[in-house]
C-alpha cells in the first residue's frame, strides 16, 4: 500500500468527520459543492469540443506527427519529450484546451509512458498564466503590470524543464 | 489567442491532409473526436462533483480557516509592508488555501478581492505594486495538493496508478514557484531602487 492508494480516501474522511463534528450538514454541503462543480464542468464542454475537434483533426492529417519532428531537436536539449511541446505550447494560454490536449498525449502515448508523466506532471503542476493575469488585473486599474508576465512566463520554462528531470529521476 | 491556434490548426490539418493523403482520416476526426470530446466532459464531470462537495463540506467545516491562519506567516514574508488586518491580506491567505485545495472556482474569487485590496493599500493609480506582481504570479504557478482532474484523466488512459505522479507534481510545482517568486522579489527589489 501506498500513501497515494490512501490519500484521497484519507482526506474525504477527515473531512466527512470535521462536518460531523461541527455539526455542519454534511449532505447538502456536498450535493451544493457537487452542483457547482457540475455547472463549471458542463460549462468547459464546448472548449473541449472545439480543441478536441482541432487537435483531432490535426493528428489524422499528419500534422501533429511533423510538429513533434520538427520541435525534438530543441526539445531534446533538455530531455524534454517532443510529444508533450504543444502542451506546453497551449497551457499557458487555455486551462480547457490544455486538457484536451493533455488527454490526446495521454490517449497516443500511454499514461504511464515517460511523455504520458511528463504531461500529467506539467499539467498538475502550472496554471494558466496569462487567464490568470488577464483575470487579475483586468479587475483593477492596472494598465502597466511591470514584469508580471516575464516572472510568470519564467516560472512556465522552469515547470517545462523540470517536469522531465523530475519525472526521468523518480520513475 | 486561442481564435488564431483553433484556426491554424483546423486549416493546416485540411492542407496537411491534402498533401499527405489523409483526407479521409481529417473528415472523420471531425465527428469522431467530437463525440470523443463529450464523452472526456462526462467522465470528467463524475471527479470534479465529488471533489466541489468535498470542498464545500470543508469550507463550511472551517477547515479552509484553519488552514488560512496557517499561511499567514508564509503571506507575511511575500508581501511586504501589508497590514495583518486588513483586507487583502486575509484575502491572499484564503486565495492561497483555495488553490491549495484544489477549488479553483473559489479561488479566483478571492483572488480578485485581494488584487482590488492590494491596489488601494499600495496606492498604485495605473502601474502594478510590487506586492501586485508577487501575488498575481503565485497564482500563476499551480499549489494544488491532489490534481483530481490529471488523475481521472490518467486512469481513463489506463494508468496502473493514477497518483503516482504526485511526488512529481509537488517537486515540479515547488520548482516553478521558487523561480517566478525569487524572480519577482528580486525584480521588485531592483526596480524600486532604480526611482
Amino acid at each position: 500500500m501506498k500513501i497515494t492508494d490512501i490519500l484521497i480516501p484519507l482526506i474525504i474522511s477527515a473531512v466527512l468527520l470535521t462536518g460531523l463534528i461541527k455539526k455542519v450538514d454534511v449532505w447538502s454541503e456536498f450535493v451544493d459543492g457537487a452542483k457547482g462543480n457540475f455547472k463549471t464542468g458542463i460549462g468547459i464542454i464546448p472548449t473541449l469540443i472545439a480543441i478536441i475537434t482541432a487537435v483531432g483533426m490535426f493528428k489524422a492529417s499528419g500534422g501533429m506527427d511533423f510538429l513533434t519532428s520538427a520541435v525534438a531537436p530543441i526539445t531534446s536539449l533538455f530531455g524534454f519529450p517532443a510529444e508533450c511541446a504543444p502542451l506546453a505550447i497551449i497551457k499557458p494560454i487555455s486551462g480547457s484546451a490544455a486538457l484536451a490536449v493533455l488527454e490526446s498525449i495521454l490517449r497516443t502515448n500511454g499514461a504511464d509512458s515517460f511523455a504520458g508523466r511528463v504531461a500529467s506532471v506539467m499539467m498538475g503542476s502550472s496554471e494558466t498564466t496569462f487567464y490568470v493575469l488577464a483575470v487579475y488585473f483586468g479587475a483593477t486599474k492596472i494598465k502597466n503590470t511591470r514584469h508580471a508576465l516575464l516572472c510568470a512566463l519564467l516560472g512556465d520554462l522552469t515547470g517545462m524543464i523540470m517536469s522531465a528531470i523530475i519525472v526521468r529521476l523518480l520513475f | 489567442m486561442l481564435k488564431w491556434i483553433f484556426s491554424a490548426l483546423i486549416i493546416l490539418s485540411f492542407i496537411f491532409g491534402i498533401f499527405s493523403g489523409n483526407s479521409k482520416n481529417v473528415s472523420d476526426a471531425v465527428l469522431s473526436e467530437s463525440v470523443n470530446a463529450v464523452n472526456l466532459g462526462i467522465y470528467l464531470l463524475g471527479a470534479m462533483c465529488v471533489w466541489g462537495g468535498i470542498m464545500r463540506v470543508a469550507e463550511k467545516s472551517g477547515i479552509t480557516d484553519a488552514l488560512c491562519r496557517m499561511f499567514s506567516p508564509l503571506a507575511k514574508f511575500l508581501f511586504k509592508g501589508i497590514s495583518p488586518k486588513g483586507k487583502a491580506f486575509s484575502a491572499i491567505c484564503l486565495n492561497i488555501t483555495a488553490n491549495l485545495l484544489g477549488l479553483g472556482n473559489a479561488a479566483t474569487p478571492f483572488g480578485i478581492e485581494a488584487m482590488k485590496a492590494l491596489e488601494k493599500e499600495d496606492n498604485c493609480k495605473d502601474t502594478a505594486s510590487g506586492n501586485m506582481i508577487v501575488f498575481a504570479v503565485l497564482n500563476t504557478a499551480s499549489i494544488t495538493i491532489v490534481p483530481t482532474t490529471v488523475a481521472a484523466l490518467r486512469m481513463k488512459n489506463g494508468s496502473e496508478n493514477p497518483l503516482e505522479i504526485l511526488p512529481a507534481v509537488i517537486l515540479t510545482s515547488a520548482a516553478t514557484l521558487f523561480v517566478s517568486l525569487s524572480a519577482a522579489l528580486i525584480l521588485n527589489r531592483i526596480r524600486r531602487k532604480k526611482k
